[in-house]
């Protein structure tokens, strides 16, 4: 709870010029679009990438004109070769976790309403924001020149498992450049991460308002908040395994690498390494990136939520302290990635139970969030079919996890689409649920338009269904026993189950075109939108105290001062069933209450 | 808009769960003696996941139902019991079920990681690479030859290095390259990767293990059907990863005892 003083310390001036105002600026808010645009482009990428590999997965003879044009070697007469299917695998997971799911629902909305939510004037260290989402950007582009180099993207999975990634071009197409763009590109993103979360711990602890305690910040920010020490945590722990993995391949070092391997029919010159301890560092960071990805969206459907119902929920300090438990327990569980993978049989077990625990506090949330409906005046909007959306998500995907915490039931489902599934669901499709939500909410603060809310419904109906029927059959063929990461089924036992892949290459097409209504409606309302007036939802939290789009200083030079717990609906207040955060008037239970 | 996303979600629940319900995708048939209790704790945790997702599904939709898009004005009730009754059901309901789902579960668990190996049990050593695997009996005299990695020859045949010139132990080992086992005996595979990570996974046999190069794993099992079933790896090992496979052949005894002269005399 600091005040004036220290906020004063962080007075910039005004932006001048272009440069300074679009491109390298220090406003968190430009920051944070950047990010989101970042994070459009990626998602798009991935999307595509995902298209085709499972077009070829059914119909392997198709031919895809363009793709030859993109890459002779990869699709010489337009048809995918099998290492291509690998390249393209690869690059759509390290797309999607690190460039979307990191960066949207944690630094694009994180950077752009934390500091207003708190009342901060931008974030504590503005140069090093800007230096986060640069050196990001620097991330994506090294990662996105593996399609433009000869050799092509690295075939060996966004984990890059060693000893595949480690030695070099012997390993296969891609794993010669491809793979140390790949360790390089990772490495800087953990740099660019870890300012990114410093600078949120930073701003959250030391640039709240006066009145805005902790238990007073928004529960968006909260998640922000704990995202970001999750974030400290795990980057600092993939950052170094990225080094090792670059000495292994460039320094002739042997970190992941053990003696005696003859790969391509070469000894290979290295002795000593080993290759768990690769999976274990990378797990490390892997499991706590999954709660990277949802954490935030679920502090952002709460805040989306409550303002739909016109209540608070059950109990806001519940939500925070599940977040937090979800946050700590992430740090123990990694190891359930590593059931099958050689380690102890005794840590599996170790491992097992944080991972089955981790149901409680999920179960919390979900039944927090399910209560909290009861007696609600609910809104239905564009926002919030997508936050109700995310709870029928994330309940999908997290039963799915109660079979794959256990060892035993992991020996015959790990590795099978039943994996594909279950993550697909909770930490893709829930976390992008709350990124839509997010932006169906805050867009007419951000661009001073409302969305159009027809297309917006029509885009919440195709990605709901299509996202079902896209993820829930993964769930039915890993059952029978159907292993990922093949780029056709050549086993005669899959034949009978060919048209269910072929169901969910339909339904992933329909459901990726109609993205394009998402792009559309951003695209088309950011110019023609009706004008957003500042507080479209009858909001309680500070961003909505201020004009649409917000001031370069964000509340225009004035301090603004706290008087309430973020959430004063169903109360009588003087604008209506609501009062906001800075408003001085007494709270008056709305009657019947 | 509520009502018809209350209608969504409960269809959602229905047609999620009949292709279990209608057995519509079965687990293949279980030719192991500890299978069964893999089944039956998948078979459990699916009855528990499952009323999970549709009960939840469907209380969410009973909500959206009768809440969303009520008349202006109308009066807001709070949920009896309000947070304490979330947090109780969660620990009470969820917690302990889940937790002890996972304790029962071990028992499938130990039986392949904490029994020992049986003193009778057939050793076969198995060498997974890109993109085969290899199988290795160590023939009359029970003990396998030393594996030196720069003897290994693709070309001619010597998949492991052996050095049947200098070691005695090398010249009767027999290799394979489809799993040949007898029936209701143990077999112990003795698991090391050539070059990179493989795995080994044998749906029917309720059995995945990966090979760690510059690790020596080991796995046991007993199957208890002849007949041909498919070994398929499953830890991305390269370009031809989804082409890697073998075959496990469970045979009678006296079938396997033939096999094995065959292979000797070869």
């Amino acid at each position: 709870m600091q005040e004036g003083s220290v906020q004063e310390a962080h007075v910039h001036a005004p932006p001048g010029g272009f440069l300074r105002k679009y491109v390298f600026s220090l406003d968190h808010k430009v920051i944070g679009k950047q990010y989101y645009a970042l994070a459009l482009v990626a998602v798009f990428t991935g999307m595509i990438l995902s298209w085709l590999m499972r077009i070829h997965m059914v119909w392997p003879n198709a031919k895809i004109p363009l793709l030859e044009l993109f890459s002779k070697n990869g699709a010489p007469g337009g048809v995918m070769t099998p290492e291509y299917y690998l390249s393209l695998l690869t690059m759509h997971g390290t797309l999607m976790v690190f460039f979307v799911l990191t960066n949207a629902p944690f630094a694009a909305f994180g950077n752009y309403f934390l500091p207003i939510q708190i009342g901060a004037e931008d974030m504590a260290f503005p140069r090093f924001n800007m230096m986060s989402f640069w050196t990001t950007f620097v991330a994506w582009v090294v990662l996105m020149l593996a399609f433009f180099i000869p050799d092509g993207p690295p075939i060996a999975g966004w984990t890059e498992y060693a000893p595949l990634s480690a030695v070099g071009k012997d390993a296969g197409p891609g794993m010669q450049w491809g793979a140390s763009l790949w360790g390089i590109s990772i490495a800087i993103f953990c740099v660019a991460s870890l300012l990114g979360a410093l600078n949120f711990i930073a701003t959250t602890l030391d640039l709240r308002a006066k009145g805005m305690t902790l238990m007073r910040m928004p529960l968006c920010t909260w998640a922000w908040f704990i995202t970001s020490c999750i974030a400290l945590l795990a980057f600092a722990v993939l950052f170094p395994a990225c080094i090792l993995l670059i000495l292994d391949r460039h320094a002739g070092t042997s970190f992941f690498i053990p003696g005696g391997l003859v790969i391509s029919d070469r000894l290979q010159p290295h002795s000593g390494g080993s290759p768990l301890l690769w999976q274990h560092l990378f797990w490390f960071f892997g499991h706590p990136e999954v709660y990277i990805a949802i954490l935030p969206s679920m502090g952002i459907v709460s805040h989306i939520l409550v303002n739909s119902m016109r209540k608070p929920l059950l109990s806001a300090r519940v939500v925070i302290y599940s977040m937090m438990s979800i946050g700590f327990l992430s740090y123990m569980v990694w190891g359930h990635h590593m059931f099958v993978s050689g380690m102890n049989p005794m840590s599996s077990l170790a491992f097992s139970f944080p991972t089955l625990t981790i149901t409680i506090p999920a179960t919390v949330l979900t039944l927090i969030w399910l209560g909290s409906l009861y007696g609600s005046n609910l809104q239905i909007n564009s926002a919030s079919l997508f936050a109700l959306g995310f709870i029928s998500m994330f309940v999908a995907g997290g039963v799915s996890g109660f079979f794959l915490a256990q060892p035993s039931i992991d020996i015959y489902l790990h590795a099978t689409y039943f994996v594909v599934g279950h993550f697909h669901l909770v930490m893709g499709v829930a976390s992008l649920f709350g990124v839509f939500a997010g932006t169906y909410f805050w867009f007419p603060k951000m661009t001073g338009r409302m969305m159009s809310e027809p297309l917006g419904k029509l885009h919440f109906w195709i990605t709901f269904v299509g996202a079902y029927c896209i993820f829930m059959p993964f769930h039915y063929l890993g059952l029978i026993g159907n292993v990922r990461r093949y780029q056709s089924f050549v086993d005669d036992f899959m034949a009978p189950y060919i048209g269910w892949h072929k169901f969910v290459t339909i339904a992933a097409l329909i459901t990726g075109a109609g993205q394009l209504v998402f792009l559309y409606n951003l695209i088309y309302s950011r110019f023609k939108g009706r004008p957003a007036p500042e507080n479209p939802w009858n909001a309680t939290s500070l961003e909505w105290s201020i004009p649409s789009p917000p001031p370069w200083n964000n509340f225009g030079g004035k301090h603004p001062i706290v008087y309430h717990d973020p959430y004063q609906y169903g109360v009588k207040g003087s604008k209506g069933d609501f009062v906001m955060q800075d408003s001085p008037e007494h709270v008056v239970a709305a009657s019947g209450d | 808009m509520g009502k018809l996303l209350a209608i969504v979600l409960v269809l959602i629940a229905v047609l999620s769960a009949y292709p279990i319900v209608a057995h519509m995708f079965v687990l293949p048939e279980d030719i192991s003696t500890h299978g069964h209790a893999i089944d039956d704790q998948l078979h459990e945790t699916m009855l528990e996941a499952g009323l999970s997702f549709v009960g939840a599904q469907i209380v969410l939709a009973v909500f959206v139902w009768g809440f969303a898009d009520r008349k202006k004005g109308s009066q807001l009730k709070n949920f009896p019991g309000g947070a304490k009754v979330a947090v109780i059901a969660a620990f009470v309901l969820v917690g302990t079920e889940v937790l002890a789902l996972g304790v029962l579960g071990q028992e499938a668990w130990a039986e392949v990681y904490f029994t020992p190996a049986k003193p009778n049990a057939i050793q076969v050593q198995v060498q997974a690479e890109q993109f085969a695997y290899y199988f290795r009996y160590a023939g009359p005299d029970g003990k396998f030859g030393a594996i030196h990695p720069d003897k290994i020859d693709e070309g001619n045949q010597n998949y492991f290095g052996l050095d049947p010139a200098n070691e005695v132990e090398a010249r009767d080992d027999i290799v394979s390259g489809e799993l040949v086992v007898p029936v209701n005996r143990e077999v112990q595979l003795l698991m090391h990767a050539k070059d990179v990570g493989h795995s080994f996974y044998v749906r029917e046999l309720r059995l995945q293990q990966d090979f760690v190069p510059g690790l020596d794993l080991s796995v046991h099992f007993t199957a208890t059907k002849t007949g041909k079933y498919e070994i398929v790896c499953t830890q991305l090992c390269g370009l031809g990863h989804y082409n890697m496979k073998a075959y496990l052949n469970v045979m009678s005894e006296e079938d396997y005892e033939k096999w094995l002269k065959e292979q000797a005399a070869q």
